[in-house]
């Protein structure tokens, strides 16, 4: 459990005190023809709380599917713990501590709450440590452990993002990538969730968020990007997104002035993000 | 723990007991609800007439010599409808009415409509000639309409027994529930009595019962009128004596926990193992034929299941690991296969079939597991297709025999004590079991196993299951590979029993079948499956194996049909769901009840939350 890193703002410059624990070099994916994400350079260091922003279809959930495996980069590196990692199966990857939670929980509805549980360590052999593992998921979430038996799509809201949390957490994993916490949840909800974030990462663990609820997600996290069309738009702290005046206006909605100060590219790239989440 | 009473458990409020209210007018009705139940049960009427069943089956006595099995599948939809016209559905809070005068008028509406349409097709029989689209369109039709008389006689003879028999439909419903039991029992023993009585001759005669049988049953087919009666009276006391037993046992079955449970489920299974065993001892050529045909489908069942049930890949090739399966054992075993006659004892050459079948499922499975849904059963159906056609090929011919496919297959030896062919059907019957025993207890052991999990995480959500670290490619490739094997026992058993096999035997009819026994029985759950294939295979028949009721076999597919249609709408977890598929479709009731109790504080609300931060954001 190591104390935040001092954040290092820009890209991979390599000379970090520590290895980034996950990292994007340079990566470029597409779908099909579509280039979905344009030279991306992410750095996750242990013990960071981080959040990548962005609007719909800007290359968020792209960018988890690079970093868990799921699709392959057509250029640059995707780097775990030090190790080129492009050519490795999502399996592996799990097995080595990188685990999702899954946009809209997506719990294995059919299944009961401790079976879903058990599948989160599904690449696990140290059964007495899953065991372990189940009692501290338990201890977080005392609900949980009473809906054990019952099939996790009865389940509210509130509790499937608990058992989706808590699935994840059976991997024992050393980066959490959670893909928009906040999404089809009750504000009271969302607020609680990103509580619940917080407590997971003071436990210890480093957690990468992917969100478009800016302000929430910033007011908990030490560093974020801001992804625009496939392309990192803006990488700063927390403090410094939070008070930049282009998020001010598109997420805060206080500031009506116009932001003469970063060229326009960047205010279309907010606007767009606005034009988005109106809808 | 897997009962549904743990699931339930506190999240059900106990229902309190159904308020009562007088009973309703008897001339005042939902009149629109007995004209559609009315119109539909007419409709049901023609088309059974038309079907041709009542002609085809009147030659076939059911009570001798009042009732012939043709009137009966005419009879019976009046009295079913005038019943249903009686039902309430209760509501917790809303007083069910007592039955009364109104549940007989009402089901003496709805029978009078039933009746009536067999009253216009008789009219429409005398008038019109509609042969051409419709075969069964003929003066036989008529004439048993009419019970040999004109065509006025059928027309208002048919609406005072639909009439009659709606009211006595309705009339079930005054019973207190102890006579009700009663009357119901008595009517199925007759009719089970009737209808089964190859079976029930069958047994008999397997234990020694000759002269039961010939006193129940009169020389030409059909119960006598008075043993009916007897048979009716001993039910209807054994019903009124054993009332509730059954339930009341199951229920407290369903009631136990940890070891006691196991421990009666453990008996449970002894017992059904050792009547299996024993059974087959007292029961003749007929049924025993019957027993292994079902067990045949119960083996290709269970290996469906893992791919279709377990791991949610919709299969509809499926025959074509039986034919795989029965082809590699007639060409290693028999002495006359065109190309290769290794002529390997029937054990050896199962082991063989085996790999050889799990490389036909890998190869098959390899492009096909790649696609999702809808396009996945299509490549399968088409690959079970491709499979039947390459055994009738002309260019595969020389090794398979084309059309005229291989023929005397030697019996199944089996360690040089037996030998296992069809002329024994209970010796093929003993061999089918064994399979069966070793299939159900893989399939129970998987289903709890860690492939098992991932299996069901494929089925619930691919992609989910990916960033689990499954691989979901290999995972899939091996329920194929399972159920293949699973299907491969079945086709070598089943090479030995019939003695040859050719491609007809294989035809995608086959596929449906096995894919209609694990939905008709509950998919994904053993026990399901296995009634699932006894109902259909042993009761109605398989694809062309003669089931308990030999004279439906004409009309299989149209009472295949129907059950579907019923279940769907009546039981559409299955015969016998799994505990999970229950869950599943109880959902929505367990989670209003969870509300009900205010154990749910939070819902989800989606979208509209959604929406609403979004607005409260600006």
């Amino acid at each position: 459990m190591s104390p935040s890193h001092p954040a290092p703002t820009t890209g991979p410059d390599g000379d970090g005190a520590a290895c980034p624990l996950l990292e994007m070099r340079s990566v470029n994916a597409h779908y099909g023809a579509v280039h979905a994400l344009i030279d991306v350079n992410l750095a996750i260091y242990e013990g960071e709380l981080v959040c990548l922003l962005g609007g719909n279809a800007s290359g968020k959930s792209t960018t988890l599917k690079t970093l868990l495996g799921m699709l392959k980069p057509t250029s640059g590196e995707v780097v775990l713990d030090g190790e080129v990692v492009n050519d490795k199966p999502t399996g592996y990857r799990v097995a080595r501590g990188v685990t999702m939670v899954p946009e809209n929980r997506r719990l294995f509805k059919r299944l009961t709450v401790r079976e879903n549980l058990d599948l989160g360590a599904y690449l696990r052999s140290d059964s007495q440590q899953v065991a372990a593992d189940m009692e501290r998921v338990f201890e977080l979430f005392p609900r949980v452990k009473e809906r054990l038996n019952q099939k996790s799509g009865t389940l509210s809201g509130g509790e499937q993002q608990m058992v989706a949390i808590g699935r994840a957490l059976m991997a024992r994993p050393r980066v959490l990538l959670m893909d928009e916490p906040s999404m089809g949840l009750a504000p009271a909800l969302v607020q609680q969730n990103f509580e619940l974030i917080q407590q997971i990462h003071q436990a210890g663990l480093t957690v990468f968020m992917v969100e478009q609820n800016a302000n929430m997600a910033l007011s908990i996290a030490d560093r974020g990007w801001v992804l625009q069309t496939g392309r990192v738009v803006l990488d700063d702290t927390a403090e410094n997104l939070l008070a930049h005046p282009d998020l001010q206006a598109s997420y805060l909605g206080t500031a009506e002035q116009p932001n003469p100060i970063e060229g326009p590219s960047l205010s279309e790239a907010l606007d767009a993000i606005r034009r988005e989440e109106r809808y | 723990m897997t009962g549904s009473a743990s699931v339930a458990g506190s999240a059900v409020p106990t229902r309190p007991e159904a308020l009562s209210a007088p009973p309703r007018p008897a001339f005042s009705h939902d009149w629109r609800r007995i004209a559609r139940i009315g119109a539909i049960a007419a409709l049901g009427q023609m088309f059974i007439a038309l079907s041709n069943m009542p002609v085809r089956l009147d030659e076939r006595l059911v009570v001798k010599p009042v009732l012939s099995l043709g009137y009966l599948v005419l009879l019976f939809l009046p009295v079913a409808v005038g019943y249903r016209h009686g039902h309430q559905t209760v509501r917790e809070g809303v007083p069910v009415s007592r039955p009364g005068l109104h549940e007989v008028v009402g089901g003496f509406s709805c029978g009078l409509l039933a009746g009536g349409g067999l009253s216009v097709l008789a009219v429409l029989l005398a008038h019109f000639d509609l042969r051409e689209p419709l075969v069964n369109w003929s003066p036989i039709l008529l004439d048993l309409l009419a019970f040999g008389n004109n065509t006025w006689f059928a027309a208002v003879i048919w609406l005072v027994i639909g009439a009659g028999l709606g009211a006595a439909g309705g009339a079930v419903r005054l019973l207190g529930p102890v006579s009700r039991r009663a009357v119901v029992t008595m009517a199925l023993a007759v009719a089970g009595a009737a209808v089964l009585e190859s079976l029930v001759v069958d047994l008999a005669e397997g234990m020694g019962l000759e002269a039961l049988a010939d006193r129940l049953y009169a020389r030409r087919g059909g119960v006598n009128w008075n043993s009916a009666l007897g048979l009716a009276g001993v039910c209807g006391v054994l019903a009124v004596i054993g009332r509730g037993r059954l339930r009341h046992a199951r229920l407290r079955h369903a009631e136990l926990q940890g070891t006691k449970r196991t421990r009666a489920n453990a008996a449970l299974i002894a017992l059904t193992a050792a009547a299996l065993i024993v059974l087959p001892l007292f029961a003749g050529k007929l049924t025993n034929e019957l027993l292994a045909n079902v067990g045949l489908f119960v083996l290709l069942a269970l290996g469906l299941n893992v791919v279709v049930g377990l791991a949610g890949i919709l299969d509809l090739g499926y025959v074509a690991f039986f034919a795989v399966g029965s082809y590699c054992a007639a060409v290693l075993t028999a002495a006359t296969s065109p190309r290769i006659t290794p002529e390997m004892p029937w054990l050896v050459a199962l082991v063989v079939v085996v790999v050889i079948t799990g490389l036909v499922g890998l190869f098959i499975g390899a492009p096909v597991i790649r696609m999702r849904g809808d396009y996945l059963a299509i490549v399968t159906l088409g690959f079970g297709e491709i499979i039947r056609l390459l055994f009738l090929s002309d260019w595969l011919s020389g090794w398979f025999g084309g059309a005229q496919g291989i023929t005397k297959i030697p019996a199944a030896g089996i360690f040089g004590l037996t030998e296992v062919s069809g002329t024994d059907p209970r010796r093929v019957f003993y061999l089918v079991l064994v399979f069966c025993a070793l299939a159900v207890y893989v399939s129970w052991r998987l289903e709890r196993s860690r492939l098992g999990r991932a299996w069901m995480a494929v089925r619930e959500d691919e992609t989910v299951a990916e960033a689990m670290g499954i691989n979901t490619v290999n995972v899939k490739l091996m329920a194929f590979v399972v159920g293949a094997v699973l299907g491969s026992f079945s086709g070598a058993i089943f090479a030995a029993k019939v003695g040859s096999v050719f491609p007809a035997s294989f035809l995608i009819l086959v596929s449906i079948v096995i894919l209609v026994v694990v939905i008709f029985g509950g998919m994904g759950n053993i026990v399901g499956v296995i009634a699932g294939a006894a109902v259909l295979i042993g009761v109605l028949g398989g694809p062309k194996q003669p089931g308990l009721l030999v004279e439906f076999s004409e009309f299989k597919l149209l009472i295949y049909g129907a059950l579907l249609i019923w279940m769907m709408l009546a039981r559409p977890a299955g015969l016998i769901p799994s505990v999970r598929r229950t869950r599943e479709l109880h959902q929505h009731e367990m989670a209003q009840d969870a509300w009900l109790q205010g154990q749910v504080d939070d819902e989800d609300e989606g979208k509209e939350a959604r929406s609403s931060t979004a607005a409260a954001r600006r």
